[in-house]
């Protein structure tokens, strides 16, 4: 399939890392990354091919992480299944949401607004519901066995995650080159052009919703895995939501590898923070903030958009010199 | 509990609520019927305030009330500034755009006070906190009776500067038709800065209202702008007369539903009310139609 080689270039590099890097606290900083990248990707889908700007994509992240982590704790179901019933549960809440927002029409700032407010309707009902443990959050029992989807060693989570991130490239490129990515980017273009020459926007978009929420589910699902707690805030909270958007926009929306380079970008300029001016509360959020606002203003594109744009016009200088 | 002696005081109590939610809507929907942003950093300036309001009282001894008045000039500028130097440079006019920086800049300043103040909740102790004033068989606190009677002040004053004033004509124009504003000479950034600086000031007195009562920290304002977007919507995105009666309507439902639902889910009425006007009829109660 066409564009498929960049991606396993890349994700074969990403995958021989921990045979050079044994560092616990490095390793553990890479699984955030590409959680960050995993959950970013899914909003691309959404976001980036399709335009419709998400602001609660914690609803999705949190979904997943709560379902997988409620399946094991409460009705003794193995994590396996509750990984693949969490990714389930979370693309039915994406499709329940899309259902009801595309239906009624929000777009824009609208469609912004309705998300951010799912989010927090169900970190608040997260918040209280006994289902959920309430106020103390769940906590999955540690069992480090493969049977539990539970690994003594960083580096296999770090391959767990690596295979999720590199489905969703797959996934993104796949949207990229059918018809359906097509239609999609149509709709982010121009919505009223798109419908006129006989695209279903409501269909598009919800298709693209859902996949989208089923990408940040595994995300999720992935975190309650991994730190083995989930409370409301953590699950539903802004930061999420925040974090899911601003990797692909930093690394180009609308592309494959956007997300992860945004995610690669945003969190080693956190650790670059938090290395000058010490660990303290709100300094990897006010770098990421800044970031976000420097990459609109000087990047529209992304970074990925960056240096693509340099590149081309490297190459036309060369052409326009070669003529001359 | 549906006992009069339990409802009215909860409706009464919801309505002086309202009134301040209805100052922080004002902002926000001042900032939407010009530029046709909605400006998620609205949460965040409210946050600044009461800082401001905070320290202006610990540290120069001010009351509140008369801290506005220093206030919100200053976050007049600082919206101003805010408009013209960041906000709109960085987004070019794309709406899309124009979200994410509001987003953005609304996370860079609410972190950097996270960073420079903690998480801290921080109160002030004032003598008159407390006090009450009876009301029928029912009393009221005097700072939320106070903020309430403040609160049509400023949207009277506001009135003023957008009837009376050459600035606030200017502003009507821009708000109805951009372009011919442009061509009649009108300094387009400039409208927009002002506007932005209006609402931003609006914000700051909802900030120095809320401080008597309130505590800050913050993440403070973050519970507001929901339910500020919430009024506004409610009220017809960029309509003032819907704001204020918006804002009151939600001070109510928040009260009423926190009387039957229990502190916690009160909110949820809020965004119950929020997510099914917008679904429903999202041009609101008194907008026009889109």
């Amino acid at each position: 399939m066409k564009g498929i080689a960049p991606i396993l270039l890349v994700v074969a590099v990403l995958a021989a890392v921990p045979l050079v890097v044994h560092s616990n606290t490095a390793l553990n900083f890479l699984v955030i990354t590409l959680l960050t990248a995993l959950a970013g990707q899914g909003w691309n889908i959404l976001g980036g091919y399709g335009g419709q700007y998400s602001f609660g994509h914690a609803a999705f992240f949190g979904t997943g992480a709560y379902v997988t982590a409620i399946l094991q704790v409460r009705y003794g179901v193995n994590a396996w299944p509750g990984f693949a019933i969490g990714i389930a549960a979370g693309a039915l809440v994406g499709a329940i949401i899309g259902a009801l927002t595309f239906r009624a029409g929000l777009r824009g700032s609208y469609f912004a607004l309705v998300t951010l407010a799912f989010a927090e309707v169900l970190r608040i009902l997260a918040s209280v519901a006994p289902v959920t443990g309430a106020g103390v959050g769940t906590l999955i029992k540690l069992d480090l066995h493969a049977s539990a989807l539970q690994f003594e060693s960083r580096a296999v989570f770090y391959w767990v995650i690596l295979v999720l991130l590199a489905v969703s490239l797959v996934i993104a490129r796949t949207i990229e080159n059918t018809r359906f990515g097509a239609w999609l980017i149509a709709v982010r273009e121009n919505e009223d052009a798109a419908r006129a020459l006989g695209v279903d926007a409501f269909k598009v978009k919800l298709g693209a919703m859902t996949i989208s929420a089923a990408i940040t589910a595994a995300a999720g699902c992935f975190y309650a895995q991994y730190f083995l707690f989930v409370d409301s805030g953590i699950a539903y909270g802004t930061r999420m939501s925040i974090e899911a958007l601003l990797t692909p926009i930093i690394g180009g929306a609308g592309t494959v590898f956007g997300p992860l380079v945004g995610a690669l970008v945003v969190k080693a300029l956190g650790e670059v923070a938090t290395y000058v001016a010490g660990d303290a509360p709100g300094l990897n959020l006010i770098v990421y903030g800044c970031v976000l606002v420097l990459v609109i203003a000087f990047a529209p594109r992304g970074l990925i958009g960056l240096v693509t744009g340099a590149g081309r016009r490297l190459a036309r200088g060369k052409r326009e010199v070669a003529h001359g | 509990m549906f006992s009069p002696v339990i409802l009215i005081p909860a409706i009464l109590n919801g309505l002086m609520t309202g009134a301040v939610y209805a100052l922080v809507a004002l902002g926000l929907t001042l900032i939407y019927g010009v530029l046709h942003i909605i400006n998620f950093a609205h949460g965040a300036l409210l946050t600044a305030a009461m800082f401001a309001a905070f320290f202006a009282f610990r540290l120069l001894g001010l009351d509140p009330y008369v801290a506005a008045l220093l206030i919100a000039p200053l976050f007049f500028v600082l919206g101003y500034g805010l408009q013209r130097l960041v906000i709109g440079p960085a987004s070019r006019g794309d709406d899309r755009n124009m979200l994410l920086v509001t987003l953005g800049t609304a996370i860079v300043i609410e972190n950097v006070l996270l960073y420079a103040f903690r998480a801290d909740t921080r109160t002030i102790d004032l003598p008159y906190a407390f006090q009450t004033i009876g009301v029928g068989f029912t009393f009221l606190a005097i700072p939320r009776v106070i903020g309430f009677a403040a609160v049509f002040v400023v949207a009277l004053a506001l009135w003023a500067v957008m009837n009376l004033t050459d600035t606030g004509k200017a502003i009507r124009a821009v708000a109805k038709e951009k372009l011919g504003a442009e061509l009649s000479g009108i300094d387009v950034p400039h409208i927009y800065a002002m506007t932005f600086g209006l609402g931003t000031a609006c914000v700051a007195i909802a900030a120095c209202l809320l401080m008597p009562t309130f505590y800050v920290n913050p993440t403070v304002g973050e519970a507001f702008v929901l339910v500020a977007f919430t009024i506004v919507v409610l009220g017809g995105m960029g309509s003032v007369p819907g704001a204020l009666i918006g804002g009151l309507i939600v001070g109510v439902v928040e009260s009423l539903s926190g009387l039957f639902l229990g502190e916690s889910l009160g909110q949820i009425g809020i965004f119950i009310v929020f997510i099914a006007v917008l679904l429903v009829r999202p041009t609101g109660l008194f907008g026009a139609k889109a």
